[in-house]
């Protein structure tokens, strides 16, 4: 590691990586994007929330003298000393065309949409490439098994970066099976809230309009007073 | 991961911790929640609002001589992206019932709503669909659900946190909707957080009087988003999404009705025509303005484009004086810095501390109190700990939370801000995190009615960008309910209004007019807006790209 003077007179360590090929010499402690942007790319696609949540920046990187390929987002990456990278600014997969309202929450469902899953080889790469850590290949195990419940469960921290897709030999689309059947799971298998309809029903029948004239017509006076004396839930 | 002399706070803090932990179990508040006065005279000194600097006068456009954020004044005062006479407005590129710009929440929820109505719809978004700030929000979503609570009382929380200045109407619409936007978008496939008798969970926010924090785990944003996103993509013959084409400027008719925008495409460099019945202003905050310099929770293209758009065309804009500062960033270590830590964390249960370990203020004052605290915990108290960057921050401590809730908790409720810390060896089961106040919303926006209409006849806003709604400081977890309260009746009064709206020809002459107006306000700048994209460039490289042009911050 070398140890160089930046712009702002502090002594910053510095790695070498090598964007795309070429060479550049960085802060030791930067993400992947904020090395891009150190480097002076603008960038475009690659980019989203910057937090690890939106999935926008996959990146693919080696390291030398190691034969892996690895990979991570580059908002929550850091670089490492000759970390060879290239962003991946978008990934194909195909996303089932549904109606949800027609959907049954089986595994029917998942064979009519999205049978490719059923080529699952158990081999794990869509797991061990996860930048979330989670448990892929078991969520598409249980989506062969039409355990919805388990797939909503296992992929719900899903990024949907695509980075499983692109490993996968049986070329599945891991995140796109994964929010189908969260979205069954939300819609049929979650347990209804009473209260919910209930509530539903008092707006119905207008309840609170009342309640409401008298609150938008308060002076601010009134509305004060009241504010400071309401009484709290305990927590 | 923490520094040695962090690693003694954290020892102090742990020693605090069971008095605390008892206080919390107590059931009653473990700091006494400020007064009206105390809470005045916490924000005069310490929020950087009041900062005289933080303010000067906007001297074009409709809010003209009114003071506000200096950052927006300098994007209103601003040249347009475009040459107006290039454009031949009479041959449109796109012709639509409904353009929605911005495809983050208040956007998709807008072009669903408008496709059950029968109206066709472009999504036109600056990034990918759902690049948003809806997909970051972490901690949960408002609505008043339980018996103990009511949309009404939901109503006085809002005014309260807002001091009083929201727009009524707007409040009213936003918790009457409430309970209907939880049930409609469950039936969309939102798998929200729930008990074993089928309950909503629920927890208290800032400045909450009743739990009515409804989540998905720590993901509640991303659940949400998604889910709007792939019923988007579902209908890909009634919503056409243009992605990495952001709106640059809007056209109006002769009428002064609005009638589209002028898209441009980030990676062709084309700019299209689009002729649209409606309009809707979709386009979110403006957190990467990054305001006195704070770092930011929000998402990369958050630059506040739809506010100048809006503005140039004849909008007015309410409140555009008022920042939101997250009480809780987090600042340490460097690489997280402005990142978001849910408000959650102090909803199960984590607290405050300064470097003594001590509690210093109610842990859910509304956010622009709690992060006035915390400023004047550290800038005048001097009991904020210091990072080696020199940033300074309390404890917001979490190891709390497991032992309220019992063990396990944590890694249930909250893998993202766990998966957040653990990649830095910071376990917030065992250890606090070091949080500072970031930037993190846009208070004001374009003046809107409850039926998302602003002043131009055609323009419709929904979410961020809309202002009136939260007065001068947005609760927690209304954002989630205004873009869904919001975007679905934008769409649904838009597409009302398409059925009857006789376009007339199409202009630009907004844009030459408020170009005059510069001129004669003598305004010299290089300033263009909108800003689409903040730049981190470095200035050693900007100086050796000697034959680059930019535009603004993009080149």
């Amino acid at each position: 590691m070398a140890t160089t003077k930046g712009d702002s007179n502090v002594s910053r360590e510095m790695v070498t990586v090598y964007i795309m090929g070429n060479a550049h010499k960085v802060p030791a402690d930067a993400t992947i994007m904020t090395a891009l942007e150190y480097a002076g790319y603008q960038i475009k696609r690659g980019a989203g929330c910057r937090e690890g949540f939106c999935g926008a920046c996959g990146t693919v990187y080696r390291l030398p003298g190691d034969y892996r390929i690895y990979s991570g987002l580059a908002c929550t990456k850091l670089v490492e000393e000759n970390m060879w990278l290239s962003q991946l600014p978008a990934i194909p997969g195909n996303k089932a065309i549904y109606d949800l309202d027609e959907l049954k929450a089986n595994v029917a469902t998942i064979q009519k949409l999205y049978p490719e899953v059923f080529r699952c080889v158990a081999c794990n790469s869509c797991t061990k490439v996860c930048p979330q850590e989670l448990e892929v290949m078991e969520y598409i195990q249980a989506a062969m098994r039409g355990d919805i419940e388990r797939v909503m469960d296992l992929s719900f921290d899903c990024v949907a970066c695509g980075l499983c897709a692109i490993r996968c030999p049986a070329e599945i689309i891991h995140y796109n099976v994964a929010l189908l059947c969260r979205r069954l799971y939300g819609k049929y298998l979650s347990k209804e809230s009473p209260e919910l309809e209930a509530r539903l029903n008092e707006l119905k029948e207008k309840k609170y309009d009342k309640e409401y004239e008298e609150l938008m017509n308060m002076n601010q006076e009134d509305m004060k007073k009241k504010y400071y004396d309401r009484d709290m839930e305990k927590s | 991961m923490y520094t040695d002399s962090m690693k003694k706070s954290i020892e102090v803090v742990a020693k605090t911790r069971q008095k605390r932990l008892e206080l919390a179990k107590s059931g009653k508040p473990v700091f006494t929640p400020m007064t009206a006065e105390e809470r005045e005279t916490v924000l005069s000194n310490f929020h950087p609002d009041y900062k005289a600097e933080s303010r000067r006068t906007v001297n074009v456009g409709p809010n003209k001589g009114e003071s506000l954020t200096a950052e927006v004044s300098d994007i209103l005062e601003a040249h347009s992206r475009i040459q107006p006479q290039l454009f031949d407005l009479s041959r449109p590129d796109y012709e639509t019932d409904m353009l929605i710009i911005g495809g983050g929440g208040g956007g998709c929820a807008a072009a669903i709503i408008a496709r059950q109505k029968g109206v066709k719809s472009i999504i036109s978004t600056k990034l990918r669909l759902g690049d948003s700030n809806s997909m970051m929000s972490q901690g949960g979503m408002q609505a008043a659900v339980k018996p103990q609570d009511s949309p009404t009382r939901h109503y006085l929380d809002i005014l309260g946190g807002g001091h009083f200045d929201n727009k009524p109407d707007l409040v009213r619409a936003l918790t009457e909707d409430g309970a209907d936007v939880v049930k409609w978008l469950e039936e969309l496939g939102v798998v929200w957080d729930k008990n074993e008798d089928g309950s909503l969970q629920v927890l208290h926010g800032g400045g909450t009087s009743r739990k009515r924090m409804h989540s998905c785990r720590d993901y509640t944003g991303a659940i949400i988003m998604r889910t709007l996103m792939d019923e988007v993509r579902n209908h890909p013959d009634d919503i056409s999404v243009l992605e990495f084409v952001p709106a640059v400027e809007l056209i109006l008719d002769n009428e002064g009705k609005c009638a589209g925008a002028v898209l441009y495409n980030l990676e062709t460099e084309e700019y299209f025509i689009v002729k649209a019945k409606s309009t809707i202003i979709a386009t979110g905050g403006y957190g990467r303005l990054h305001i006195r310099g704070f770092d930011t929770t929000n998402h990369y293209g958050a630059t506040g484009d739809g506010l100048i758009m809006a503005y140039r065309a004849g909008a007015n804009l309410l409140y555009m004086d008022s920042v939101q500062y997250h009480p809780t960033g987090s600042v340490f270590p460097e690489q997280i810095s402005g990142f978001l830590i849910t408000e959650k964390i102090r909803g199960a249960g984590g607290q405050p501390v300064n470097k003594e370990g001590e509690l210093f203020v109610f842990p859910r004052e509304p956010r622009d109190i709690e992060s006035s605290a915390f400023i004047r915990e550290c800038v005048e108290r001097n009991k904020g700990i210091e990072t080696p960057s020199g940033r300074w921050g309390v404890w917001l401590d979490s190891p709390l939370i497991d032992l309220i809730h019992g063990t396990g908790y944590i890694m249930r409720q909250f893998p993202a801000m766990h998966r957040q810390f653990f990649r830095y060896d910071i376990d917030i089961i065992k250890e606090p995190m070091l949080v500072y106040p970031t930037l993190h919303y846009q208070n004001g926006g374009i003046e809107i009615n409850d039926r998302c209409e602003s002043n131009i006849p055609g323009l419709y806003v929904a979410g961020e960008a809309s202002g009136g709604l939260h007065g001068r400081n947005r609760l927690m977890g209304n954002s989630v309910l205004d873009y869904n309260v919001f975007g679905r009746r934008a769409g649904e009064y838009a597409s009302g209004y398409v059925k009857s709206v006789k376009l007339k020809s199409l202009t630009l002459d907004h844009v030459d007019k408020y170009e005059k107006e510069l001129n004669e306000a003598k305004i010299e700048t290089d300033r263009v807006a909108p800003v689409i994209l903040p730049s981190y460039t470095p200035e050693e490289v900007k100086n050796r790209q000697l034959t680059a042009h930019y535009e603004g911050t993009i080149r």
